[in-house]
């Protein structure tokens, strides 16, 4: 791709879709994350970033490399990256003394570091690990957060932003009924988050809702907070704004009641009651003078005459 | 009695649909939030840790999912479902959690140069309509109006020719003439190209009655021509003649002057010329009557030297 002071001009048409995917847009495509390794992995790190690679397929790519870099340090070699691959969440594997088996899930606005928080991995089952069949791959997974740690503290309340964001998939307008099968369930609680995969499977129950049993499949992690980069609250607000276009147009002159009712106003004309168009009763018109009794009585004598 | 039964068979009733519904109620203390159009569940209740810790930590975490996966299948099915190709979807809500974007919202593109330019002049933009000029409809424009002229009286110069579309061989070459002599000389001192041969067939096309056509018509044309031709007297058309005496007239004045004048008289000789021209026209057209005198066959080239 050609550059000219910044803007890159395209020599192909696939360079060209490829841009046009990346430029912003009213309604935003499906997060894409990139998951990597740090300088130093240990065989536990690398198997829950495959696992989670394979819950996030195909809106995820999978570095095989080692990137040296820390996060919280030098944000640069991964906002680079996010741009190379249009990708605006990542989750940065690493494993030190210090810090073992560290995953830090981040995001990214207009390809700058939004929000990062790290989670040590205290104990881990992966795919592998746990027997049965598993959910088909891409299917969108129903979350669940439970603890009210979620609600009280602030870094546990990004963080459930933050997860729901990494894991929801794509936005859909409906969705099969028989293909909710997945459900990631997260609870927090004394300090520590658990994050549990199941499979649900939908029994008959005496209603048309059906009962839920579930089946624990995918990987199963016991997370502990460290370390949080959170971005400033007026960069998440501006990271929140929504384009005006995609508010709902407000259709004017309707109002509704306590009740539920759709009112709406008629605006008419002043009415002249005068000249109103009523129904004609020809008995009932008006008529002039003795000529016009005359005419009366000669109509009555006629009608008389007719009748006979 | 009747009472008493029909409690009993209310009581009943709630009873069976307690039965059917104990099988997806979930009791909670606080009602759980949800998002449906992202498919998520937020459980704020507290959860007993005392209880965690006596039971089995999976089987636990397992209960509490299953539960809180309970409540949000149900609040899914109280959404509109409908049929798509023998598949049933849900149809879900948009939203409700606020996420932040990916990439700013578009900004509107810049006004180019001439944009602000115009808007700086106050220059708006003028629609310019679809209309096509087409041959057909403007001899019809033509046509019409030349029958408005007529039909008022009105003169209207000669039109050399009207446009047509596709023009043929012999179109073009009539064109390129009308062009050539529509200049202040008459076309006399326009250049022609090296190869190009004169124009024939201009000039003032004769008009012939057709042989055989109206016969009543010809028979009195012939008559008519036999009348002037017998008649003894000389057809007088009264102004020419007087015209023509008083040409005379003059030209003996004028003569008679010259006569006088002498070197004065020099001024004549435009005169002479100009009674000459006169002359020669009275004549031409006198010969018409003095047609009738002499033997009807002549020689006629001889006889009219006027006439071209």
């Amino acid at each position: 791709m050609k550059q000219y002071g910044g803007v890159i001009k395209p020599k192909t048409k696939r360079a060209k879709r490829f841009l046009d995917n990346r430029a912003s847009k009213l309604t935003e495509n499906v997060k894409n994350a990139m998951i990597m390794k740090g300088g130093n992995t240990s065989m536990t790190v690398t198997q829950a970033l495959k696992d989670i690679y394979a819950l996030k397929k195909p809106s995820a790519v999978l570095y095989k490399k080692k990137n040296i870099t820390r996060p919280f340090e030098d944000s640069t070699s991964l906002e680079f990256f996010s741009k190379k691959t249009d990708s605006s969440l990542f989750l940065f594997g690493s494993h030190n003394k210090k810090r073992p088996n560290n995953l830090i899930f981040g995001r990214l606005f207009d390809f700058h570091v939004l929000d990062m928080i790290e989670l040590g991995i205290e104990k881990y089952n992966s795919l592998s690990d746990i027997k049965g069949s598993k959910c088909p791959e891409g299917t969108k997974p129903m979350l669940v957060f439970a603890g009210d740690a979620f609600d009280h503290e602030n870094e546990h309340k990004r963080l459930k932003s933050l997860l729901t964001d990494f894991f929801r998939g794509p936005v859909v307008p409906s969705v099969r009924l028989a293909g909710l099968e997945h459900v990631l369930h997260f609870t927090a609680l004394e300090g520590k988050i658990y994050m549990r995969s199941y499979r649900s499977l939908l029994k008959k129950s005496g209603c048309r809702t059906p009962r839920i049993e579930l089946e624990e499949i995918g990987p199963s992690f016991d997370f502990i907070l460290r370390r949080t980069h959170l971005a400033s609250d007026d960069l998440y607000k501006t990271a929140h704004k929504q384009p005006k276009a995609l508010k709902p147009k407000k259709k004017k002159n309707i109002s509704h009641d306590t009740f539920g009712t759709k009112f709406g106003r008629l605006h008419m004309q002043k009415q002249d009651l005068a000249k109103l168009q009523t129904r004609k009763m020809k008995g009932l018109r008006k008529r002039r003078g003795p000529a016009a009794a005359a005419v009366v009585a000669g109509e009555t004598s006629l009608k008389s005459t007719e009748v006979e | 009695m009747a009472a008493c039964s029909i409690e009993d068979l209310l009581a009943k009733a709630e009873q069976d649909e307690a039965e059917k519904l104990k099988s997806i109620t979930v009791q909670k203390e606080l009602d759980l939030e949800f998002d449906i159009g992202n498919l998520v569940a937020y459980d704020k209740n507290r959860i007993d840790i005392r209880q965690f810790r006596e039971q089995k930590k999976e089987d636990f975490l397992r209960s509490l999912a299953r539960d809180n996966t309970q409540l949000l299948v149900n609040e899914i099915w109280k959404h509109p479902t409908e049929r798509v190709e023998e598949v049933i979807v849900v149809k879900l809500p948009e939203p409700t959690t606020p996420l932040p974007r990916e990439k700013p919202p578009p900004k509107p593109r810049p006004p180019t140069k001439w944009e602000e330019f115009a808007k700086l002049k106050g220059i708006q933009k003028k629609k310019k309509t679809n209309l096509v000029w087409d041959d057909k409809v403007a001899k019809n424009e033509l046509h019409r109006l030349r029958n408005i002229a007529r039909a008022q009286k009105i003169k209207v110069p000669g039109v050399g020719l009207t446009p047509i579309a596709q023009q043929s061989k012999s179109d073009l070459a009539r064109a390129v003439n009308v062009a050539k002599s529509s200049t202040a000389s008459a076309g006399k001192f326009q250049d022609r190209l090296p190869k190009e041969k004169a124009p024939r067939n201009t000039g003032k096309k004769r008009k012939f009655q057709p042989v055989i056509g109206n016969f009543s018509n010809e028979k009195q044309r012939q008559l008519d021509l036999l009348k002037v031709m017998d008649s003894k007297k000389p057809r007088l058309d009264v102004n020419k003649a007087v015209n023509k005496q008083m040409r005379e007239v003059d030209r003996e004045e004028a003569a008679a002057k010259f006569k006088k004048g002498g070197k004065k008289g020099r001024k004549g000789g435009n005169f002479s010329g100009k009674g000459k021209g006169g002359g020669g026209k009275g004549k031409g057209k006198g010969r018409a009557g003095g047609k009738g005198q002499g033997p009807p066959s002549g020689k006629k080239g001889a006889g009219k030297p006027g006439k071209r």
